[in-house]
């Protein structure tokens, strides 16, 4: 048994300390837990992600409180009684409508940084697969929350993104491939229904936001031991720069403290970003729910256009272009390829893209690839934009070919 | 300040993805037609039957060719006249007390008993006079299948459920006092509800507006009189059903499904944008279109007033928040560098 201080007030520090040692904690997760200085804004976007998870917790559960996942009155409980019937209804969906949207934005700007500065690698691997992990269960969350409202295009994304799931087509190589029992078992039944509407209303309000939450925190601590990146990739001495910090040094020393140095940058950049976030909830937040899903679902009618929610576009884009079957292959590539980023990357330097040589234009090039798949995902796939994605999607696949090779030529700097 | 180098080519690519998947790609996606400014001239009309031309003439079938030809040349010379004709109607003086005689005619079917007649229940013309565009009007005693552009669905245009009006209003004349006298006398201050019950509402529901077909669905006491209520709705909507192919969506939220730009010209002319459809003209004038607008508005976008009255003290509060973060920031930057 530790010691205890037998005369400690119930609820003093003291008495605190020899039960939750909140001096220790408090220490190693804020007062001492250290950021090198040289960080410029894009490191706030990890907390304005966090606060958009926040936003999208609480407006979600306002929204469940009238939400009813049954197919017959699923559009109305949302469209009519949450918008009219609701105090401020209105208000609780635009916000999550938005932020659903928005926390994608932070989400691409979030891992673009990461890349630029060569943040996923030497000590920094499982930050970045924890990172990946939760913007696979981001899409997952962001698809599930789109089921909802049973829109038409609620029910079209729905039947044709649960198709994927049935592998390749009945002829190649004698059905082989193809699982279309899988596809049923997803729906739980032929086509999406009232149990595939269940199902999705349960991931997306339990099962999805619960595993999301836990591997948020498997994230931050995988950020604690090899600590945040800073502007120019350099190697900061944490142990010598927290002593010339703690001295008062602070001028000489590389690093500031999470809070409340680090934290008082966040937040004002979280400022800023507010000040856009609600412009877009209350003056412009038709960019975020899309006008075909305000028709109500119907399984007799297809509408002229079926395409995912933009964030979604650039890897609809690579599955598109191709046949069927090398289009679903190139697609399973898109969806592991930044996975393994850390480990195609051979090059020993973790330093700005720009700095980097060659990687310096993949970076670029990737980046511009995935804009021009995204625009070409929303468009329909006639005549040039099919010969545009299709060139985009192979420059994809032939980019993170290359990778090794051209990392590979890096020198060490 | 490198910062601000960072945030303007964070902004830059995120403008160009903006634009590439909103105005942009719904530029692309959906065709964009001129409005015609709620004038009713049949140019529209015109120029649909010489397509129809066109694309008869790329017939390989030669046999098939000539006919479909045919038809369809016979069918630009019909609009030609057509509207040429209510042109000419429109530049006729009307005298509103002769008009009231013949308007007695009208009646016979526009008579507000809430029947079904050849498929819908005529709308009320009380308020016609604010309603709809006067050279619409002319064409529509003349024609009324022409008139709204649906003649494609009849052999003979005297089997649309209005048809017999041709029968009994012919003379020029006759036509500009009926026109006169409804632009004249059947005005009111339209109210957007009225205005959607009359223009849209025999064929449309609205259940965000508690709309049917047949008007607003009282409260009633009982479940069976609840119950024998909903079946008259199911009649009404099996008759429209016959008559127009299909149930018209209902128009609850259909401003939020829809852009301005597709409901403008939808309704002037819904063959611009649906080829084929049943649905036919409404030749609303502009301002009775404006008050459609206004209640689809209401019903499909609730919340308006509502955001721009809360709208700016959120922003301010953050702008505020912000000046305030931006302090504190710098208290705790201030000797670091
Ligand atoms: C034989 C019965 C009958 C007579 C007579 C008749 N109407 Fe109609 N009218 C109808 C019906 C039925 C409709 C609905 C047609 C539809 O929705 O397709 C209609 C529709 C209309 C409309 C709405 C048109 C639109 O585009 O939405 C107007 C305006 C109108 N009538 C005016 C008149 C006037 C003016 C007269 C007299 C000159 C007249 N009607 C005589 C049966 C009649
Ligand atoms: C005589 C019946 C009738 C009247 C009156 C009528 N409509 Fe329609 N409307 C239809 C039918 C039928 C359809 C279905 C058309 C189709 O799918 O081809 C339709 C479809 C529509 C659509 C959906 C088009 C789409 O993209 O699918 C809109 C919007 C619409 N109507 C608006 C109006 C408005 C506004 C009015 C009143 C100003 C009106 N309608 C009056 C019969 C009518
Ligand atoms: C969606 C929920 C996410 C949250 C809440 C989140 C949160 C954070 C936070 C708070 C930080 C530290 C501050 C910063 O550098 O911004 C961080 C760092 C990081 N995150 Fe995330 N993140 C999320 C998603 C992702 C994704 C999708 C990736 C990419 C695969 C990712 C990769 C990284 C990397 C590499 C770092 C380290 C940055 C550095 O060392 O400079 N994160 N994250």
């Amino acid at each position: 048994m530790a010691h205890f201080d037998e005369k400690a007030k119930p609820f003093s520090n003291q008495w605190m300390n020899d039960r939750l040692a909140v001096d220790t904690v408090k220490k190693v997760l804020s007062t001492e837990y250290w950021i090198p200085k040289n960080i410029n804004f894009l490191w706030a976007m990890g907390m304005i992600l966090a606060a958009t998870f926040g936003l999208l917790i609480v407006s979600g559960i306002f929204l469940v409180m009238y939400y009813q996942p049954d197919t017959k009155t699923a559009f109305d409980s949302v469209n009519y009684t949450i918008m009219t019937e609701v105090g401020y209804g209105w208000l609780w969906r635009h916000i999550h409508g938005v932020a659903a949207s928005v926390v994608f934005l932070i989400i691409y700007i979030h891992m673009f940084t990461g890349i630029y500065y060569g943040s996923y690698k030497k000590g920094r691997e499982m930050i970045w697969l924890t990172g990946m992990l939760l913007f696979v269960l981001f899409s997952a969350e962001a698809f599930s929350g789109y089921m909802l409202p049973w829109g038409q295009m609620s029910y079209w994304a729905g039947m044709v993104i649960t198709n994927l799931f049935g592998g390749f087509t009945k002829d190649f190589l004698g059905g082989i491939g193809n699982i279309q029992a899988l596809v049923e078992w997803i729906r739980g039944d032929y086509v999406p229904g009232q149990a595939f509407l269940s199902r999705f209303f349960m991931l997306h309000v339990f099962l999805l936001p619960l595993v999301i939450m836990g591997v948020i925190v498997l994230h931050f601590a995988a950020l604690r031991i090899p600590h945040v990146n800073n502007q120019d990739g350099e190697e900061v001495d944490f142990e010598k720069s927290a002593r010339l910090y703690k001295e008062g040094n602070k001028k000489e020393s590389e690093v500031i403290p999470f809070n409340p140095v680090f934290l008082s940058k966040d937040i004002f950049v979280m400022g800023i970003y507010f000040v856009l976030f609600f412009y877009l909830v209350f003056y412009h937040f038709e960019f975020a729910m899309d006008p075909v899903n305000f028709d109500p679902a119907d399984g007799l009618k297809t509408p002229a256009h079926i395409y995912p929610e933009w964030y979604f576009l650039w890897s609809y884009e690579i599955l598109r272009p191709f046949p069927f079957n090398v289009g679903l292959v190139a697609f399973g590539f898109a969806q592991v390829a930044f996975f393994l980023l850390p480990f195609l990357d051979r090059s020993p330097n973790v330093a700005p893209a720009n700095r980097r040589g060659l990687f310096g234009i993949w970076f670029w090039l990737m980046l511009i690839d995935m804009i021009v798949l995204t625009i070409m995902g929303k468009l329909p796939p006639e005549g040039v934009w099919n010969v545009i994605g299709f060139v985009a999607a192979l420059t994809f696949i032939i980019l993170f070919i290359l990778l090794p090779f051209i990392t590979k030529t890096e020198k060490k700097a | 300040m490198k910062e601000f180098k960072i945030l303007a080519v964070v902004a830059f690519f995120t403008l160009v993805t903006y634009w590439g998947v909103e105005p942009f790609a719904h530029s692309q996606m959906h065709k964009h037609v001129e409005s015609n400014n709620f004038s009713y001239d049949g140019k529209a009309d015109i120029e649909e039957a010489s397509k129809a031309i066109e694309v008869a003439k790329n017939i390989t079938d030669a046999n098939k060719k000539a006919k479909v030809l045919d038809a369809a040349n016979k069918k630009l010379a019909d609009k030609k006249a057509f509207w040429a004709e209510v042109s000419q109607v429109s530049k006729l003086k009307g005298n509103a007390a002769a008009g009231e005689a013949s308007f007695a005619a009208c009646m016979a079917c526009h008579n507000g008993s809430g029947a079904n007649m050849g498929g819908v229940i005529p709308p009320k013309l009380d308020n016609a006079g604010s309603l709809y565009d006067k050279n619409y009007l002319i064409a529509l005693i003349k024609d009324p299948a022409m008139a709204s552009n649906v003649d494609h669905k009849y052999d003979n245009t005297m089997m649309h459920p209005m048809g017999t009006v041709k029968t009994m209003i012919t003379a020029p004349q006759q036509i500009a006092d009926v026109v006169e006298f409804i632009k004249t006398k059947k005005v009111v201050k339209l109210t957007p509800q009225v205005a959607f019950e009359d223009a849209c509402g025999r064929c449309h529901a609205n259940r965000y507006g508690n709309l049917t077909q047949l008007g607003t669905t009282p409260k009633f006491k009982t479940e069976q009189e609840a119950l024998t209520h909903r079946v008259k709705v199911l009649d009404e909507q099996d008759k429209i059903k016959a008559y127009m192919g299909k149930l018209p969506p209902d128009l609850s939220i259909i401003d939020r499904a829809r852009s301005a730009n597709f409901m403008e010209t939808f309704i002037q002319d819904p063959q611009s944008q649906l080829p084929g459809t049943s649905m036919p003209r409404v030749g609303l004038s502009k301002d009775g279109y404006a008050m459609v607008q206004a209640y689809l508005e209401k019903t499909g976008d609730p919340s308006k007033e509502a955001r721009h009255a809360l709208g700016p003290w959120v922003i301010v509060f953050f702008i505020i928040f912000t000046m305030l973060a931006y302090l504190w920031k710098k208290s705790q930057w201030k000797d670091l560098h």
